[in-house]
């Protein structure tokens, strides 16, 4: 039998597609809209004030941006590795995490007071700035991967995939170091200022990117009526299930570190036992529906090789980490500056006091519209590139499969013979 | 011409130069001298290192119900509000303080305290944000790409982003829909020799001037004086930033 994996463009030609493309359009044509009307009448049409000053656009700018390394993880691990496995899933993997970086940081420059000044911010450096290597780090971020797909689907070079696959690797780690480190670095404010927040951001890297990367394979799989065998969902399922725990762990230690310290107590109250949105989000979204519905369908056997029970799991993963993302973001915020430690503080500037914030239909619009662009690059990519292998069934993809035994030992008599 | 006559005009003539000269010295000295005073730097000179402005605030001086410093601060930059708190620019506020265990209150005001180690400066990405030589932090509204990452790390809340067009700005204070901006010590008046307008203000109400402007590093200014000779203290100063404002009372 053949065993050679085989990569083809979907053929994209069906009404289905072309509707989940015409409606993300729409999406992202609303997203260009509400820029464009924030942008021309100014923030005040947001949600965002001076005390949140940054909102939901970037929670989900920073998401995407967090994912987009982690998709890049199935690729590492076939590259880097060298788990053969996984071999078969590395271009798409590769294109999922340039795609949602793109994304993300259409969200982020689009919710720039002054977005038009992109050529400034291209051209003026302060090295001091955590932003400014940020610039670096996802522009390389996206080159690096660009070269490695090449490599990847490029059969002369397919020897460099592995050192350049390991570039990736190492500067998708500093890429998320370089994201985490925006808030671990804010020494004013109660919830940042730590330097746990660096691995913390890789750790959910990994998590949010492979459930998107789930999410991306499995519907299109379904699509294109490709052949996706259980052996692969079982990995995946077991893989997504480890990185559950080890974000949970992250954000476990994060808590348990400021609550053994006083100063921190009034900022744990606030996310933990506050009588407001962000200790919903983090009991209801982050802790039962991101962490422990996900970790029961990736270890119990019940769920054992269900391609639907790994979609509900990563949608449940991607739920929960946008949860944690506007708990980080938005309530870090929220919670005020210890301005005078020892006193009650009052002013018309909403000194001492809880800052409220209701995201805009405009801001909820961009977000939205930037996501809509990555899952947009992705659909137009698999069409145009052979980023897809044919089938991913089991004896195609797991040396050690029933089949492929067989095979080897029909090959083995034949040679003893 | 006899010899007397001769030495008679000699004196006239040394009169009347000795009273030219006098009368010269009269009428330029006190233009010499006042502009001495009045001004550290000539127009076209750059700022120094040597000169570090500060303010020192006396907060026992400072009445609870007072605003005339935040009124005379809105008006000289032009700082016209929304009706929208939440959004509106404010450069300057009050702080109303009441101490936890002590029920002890008071009132100062807040603004950009105009750090040595400024994190607003270290955090923007083009360079935007800066320190003059002579300590004032500022804005440069041509580079700011109005990213908040400034707003996120300033410790004391003092920076605002525009919110909505402007119209009817003050010449000398230009200011930018979509960019941040914060308390410039009313740099276009320090560098003509006034003191900000806070201060200016303040030091007309009744309780007295609250707000003393100056030079840090001049040891015979009067600030540097107060400092010198008078507890105060710096907000958190447990970060480190060395910032240009002091408060006493507190």
């Amino acid at each position: 039998m053949n065993r050679t994996i085989r990569y083809r463009e979907i053929p994209g030609n069906s009404r289905g597609y072309y509707i989940f493309l015409a409606f993300l359009g729409l999406l992202i044509a609303a997203g260009l809209g509400a820029a464009f009307h924030m942008e021309h009448e100014g923030h005040h049409v947001t949600g965002m004030t001076n005390q949140i000053v940054w909102g939901i656009p970037h929670v989900f700018a920073v998401f995407l941006i967090v994912a987009a390394s982690g998709a890049l993880n199935v690729a590492s691990i076939s590259s880097v590795f060298n788990k053969k496995l996984y071999k078969p899933l590395a271009p798409l993997s590769g294109l999922l995490a340039i795609a949602l970086l793109i994304g993300g940081l259409c969200v982020l420059l689009l919710d720039l007071g002054r977005p038009d000044r992109l050529i400034v911010a291209m051209t003026y450096y302060n090295f001091k700035s955590i932003f400014a290597w940020n610039i670096f780090l996802y522009t390389g971020f996206i080159a690096i991967v660009a070269v490695y797909l090449w490599m990847l689907l490029e059969r002369r070079f397919n020897r460099f995939a592995k050192p350049v696959g390991l570039l990736a690797f190492i500067w998708r780690l500093m890429l998320t170091t370089g994201t985490g480190s925006i808030f671990g670095f804010l020494v004013a404010r109660q919830a940042y200022d730590a330097a746990i927040m660096a691995p913390t951001f890789i750790v959910m890297s990994f998590s949010f990117g492979l459930a998107i990367f789930n999410l991306i394979l499995i519907g299109t799989y379904h699509g294109t009526q490709r052949a996706l065998g259980n052996t692969i969902v079982e990995r995946l399922r077991k893989l997504q299930g480890l990185f559950v725990a080890a974000t949970l762990f992250f954000i476990a230690i994060y808590h348990l570190t400021n609550l053994y310290a006083t100063e921190h107590h009034g900022i744990e109250h606030f996310l933990l036992d506050g009588d407001n949105v962000y200790t919903g989000l983090f009991w209801l979204g982050f802790i039962l529906i991101g962490s422990i519905l996900p970790l029961t369908v990736c270890f119990f056997s019940g769920f054992k090789q269900s391609k639907a029970w790994l979609a509900i799991a990563s949608v449940m993963v991607i739920a929960g980490g946008f949860s944690q993302m506007y708990i980080i973001i938005i309530g870090g915020q929220a919670f005020p500056l210890e301005l005078f430690p020892g006193y009650d503080v009052s002013s018309r500037f909403f000194d001492g006091v809880i800052a409220s914030y209701s995201p805009s239909v405009y801001e909820i619009g961009l977000g939205l519209g930037g996501t809509a662009f990555a899952i947009a690059i992705v659909m137009v990519g698999v069409k145009i590139l052979r980023f897809l292998p044919l089938s991913l069934e089991n004896a195609l993809i797991d040396p050690n499969h029933a089949d492929n035994i067989e095979h080897k030992n029909s090959v083995a008599k034949a040679v003893l013979k | 011409m006899s010899e007397l006559e001769n030495k008679v005009d000699e004196y006239r003539r040394r009169f009347l130069g000795k009273s030219a000269a006098l009368a010269a010295t009269l009428t330029l000295a006190p233009g010499v001298i006042l502009n001495s005073i009045a001004s550290t730097r000539a127009t076209n000179e750059a700022v120094s290192s040597n000169v570090r402005w500060g303010f020192l605030i006396d907060t026992n001086k400072c009445a609870a119900g007072c605003n005339e410093c935040v009124k005379a601060c809105n008006e000289e930059n032009g700082l016209t509000g929304f009706d929208r708190p939440e959004t509106d620019a404010q450069w300057i506020r009050k702080v109303t303080l009441r101490n936890k265990q002590t029920k002890h209150s008071l009132s100062l005001p807040m603004m950009c305290q105009h750090c040595e180690h400024p994190p607003c400066v270290d955090v923007c990405p083009t360079g935007a944000s800066f320190k003059r030589a002579d300590g004032i932090v500022l804005v440069d509204k041509h580079i700011c790409i109005g990213c908040r990452y400034c707003m996120m790390a300033c410790p004391y809340k003092a920076r605002s982003f525009v919110h909505e067009t402007l119209t009817d700005q003050v010449p000398e204070v230009p200011r930018g829909k979509g960019t941040v901006e914060s308390c410039t010590f009313c740099v276009h008046r320090v560098d003509r020799g006034d003191i900000p307008a806070c201060a200016e203000a303040c030091a007309k109400t009744d309780g007295g001037a609250a707000i003393l402007f100056g030079d840090l590093n001049d040891p015979d200014s009067t600030i540097a004086k107060r400092v010198a000779n008078e507890p105060s203290t710096q907000v958190r100063a447990d970060f480190r930033l060395n910032p240009g404002v002091r408060y006493q009372g507190i």
